[in-house]
């Protein structure tokens, strides 16, 4: 009897991937999924964070696909060594801050160590040709397959015959014949096949697999880096990014507004990292101040965070201010009339 | 077969999914553990993972913002 042949998929929860898999496995393949976890992934985060996106639990859809495919899926944590990637992309940036030819290098080189260490024979993809401007442009897909490491030893099976043969399709592990010639942006012939495996309710993102490909998140992304003068994060900086009204009135601190209940709980959390600032007098916001501010400063921030809180028409809102050392002082502060409040400080 | 426990408050899914795939990976079939979790996406997260590698959840309940969830490993 053959040896049965053991695939590494990269499953990222959308369709692509799911497709994919379930082509090797119904070829004979063992597939184990393997996903990988920059920090600024879709799946995940702020559905755990605003109250109103609770009501609807959101699935992690890269475990979803997995359970859909009765395969193993491993999430490896690549947070730190992704921060090279976004911050110095040698191929540069996609239409926003999505690194995403890089990205995929990145990340099929990590399959391809994965797939090393764990005596696995080939790593499949859900690429499809000119599906996406940046990683998936029909000259930019062998850059993938070099750059990696992972030579022909990397397998995309939707759009496998409009390629050369790949080691798993030479040497017979995969039948060539059974595999797809989809390219472009035509989601048609993926859907089809969907239908076909009997997929229903799989994930349909928008724009990408992650936060960097919104012009929203880049921008304060971006505003991060310049107020810091360097391109540099932490996890937590990323995690903020996703919550709250941003506004930085001065070029050297930015508030942090929550915008209900739940973004409420979740900052006080940081509020032994930043100042702080909470409304007393009324229900309002929890706000963190990110940056050194005079007491001056300190106040007119406030007055903008009761600008956001049920006091906003009120003579005077009471307010404390706390100092990230622990420094405490309640105020009485007018909140800062709307007009005053100007659209450029909004991030 | 022995008892563990794993505090994974404080991070957002998939990270508790993650620290729990990370720490069973040191245990022997047999072992529980207990994780504490503040994101609830845990409570369908932890369970999906389980699900999918083989491993049994014993329990799991919400007390006071937090998700606690037992873990028998497969
Ligand atoms: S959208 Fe994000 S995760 Fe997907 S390839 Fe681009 S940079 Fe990478």
């Amino acid at each position: 009897m053959s040896q049965q042949r053991k695939a590494v998929a990269l499953i990222s929860g959308g369709l692509d991937s799911l497709l994919a898999a379930k082509m090797m496995i119904d070829q004979g393949i063992h597939v184990e999924g393997i996903n990988f976890y920059t920090g600024f992934c879709v799946e995940g985060h702020t559905h755990a964070i605003r109250k109103k996106d609770k009501a609807k639990p959101k699935r992690n859809n890269a475990l979803w696909s997995a359970e859909q495919l009765g395969i193993k899926l491993h999430i490896i944590d690549i947070i730190d060594e992704y921060k090279d990637v976004l911050i110095n992309p040698k191929h540069g940036y996609g239409a926003n801050m999505n690194p995403c030819l890089d990205c995929k290098i990145f990340m099929v080189g990590k399959a391809k160590q994965w797939m090393d260490a764990n005596g696995f024979d080939f790593i499949i993809t859900g690429e499809v040709m000119g599906q996406r401007p940046m990683s998936q442009r029909k000259d930019l897909l062998p850059v993938v397959v070099r750059e990696s490491g992972a030579d022909d030893r990397l397998l995309r099976p939707l759009c496998a015959k409009n390629l050369a043969a790949t080691l798993p399709e030479r040497e017979g592990w995969v039948n060539r014949e059974q595999l797809e010639d989809f390219s472009g942006r035509n989601r048609k012939p993926q859907m089809a096949l969907a239908a076909k495996y009997g997929f229903i309710d799989y994930a349909t993102p928008a724009g990408g697999c992650c936060f960097l490909t919104d012009k929203n998140y880049s921008d304060k992304l971006v505003d991060l880096w310049q107020a810091r003068n360097k391109k540099d994060y932490e996890l937590d900086d990323i995690m903020l990014l996703k919550v709250g009204r941003h506004l930085r009135p001065q070029p050297h601190y930015k508030l942090i507004v929550s915008r209900e209940d739940g973004e409420n709980k979740f900052l006080k959390g940081y509020k032994k990292q930043f100042s702080t600032i909470e409304i007393k007098s009324h229900n309002g916001p929890l706000t963190l101040v990110d940056g050194e501010v005079s007491d001056e400063e300190f106040r007119f921030a406030a007055r903008i965070a009761a600008r956001f809180s049920q006091g906003r028409d009120a003579d005077s809102v009471t307010v404390k201010l706390t100092r990230k050392d622990g420094e405490e002082q309640l105020v009485d502060i007018p909140p800062l009339p709307a007009s005053d409040i100007k659209q450029e400080w909004y991030i | 077969m022995s008892h563990f426990t794993l505090d994974a408050r404080r991070s957002l899914c998939p990270m508790p999914v993650i620290k729990t795939q990370d720490k069973i990976a040191e245990l022997q079939a047999g072992d529980t553990l207990e994780v504490t979790c503040t994101d609830p996406g845990a409570l369908s997260d932890i369970p999906a993972w389980c699900r999918i590698n083989g491993h049994i959840v014993k329990e799991s309940h919400e007390k006071n913002d937090e998700v606690v969830i037992t873990i028998q490993v497969g």
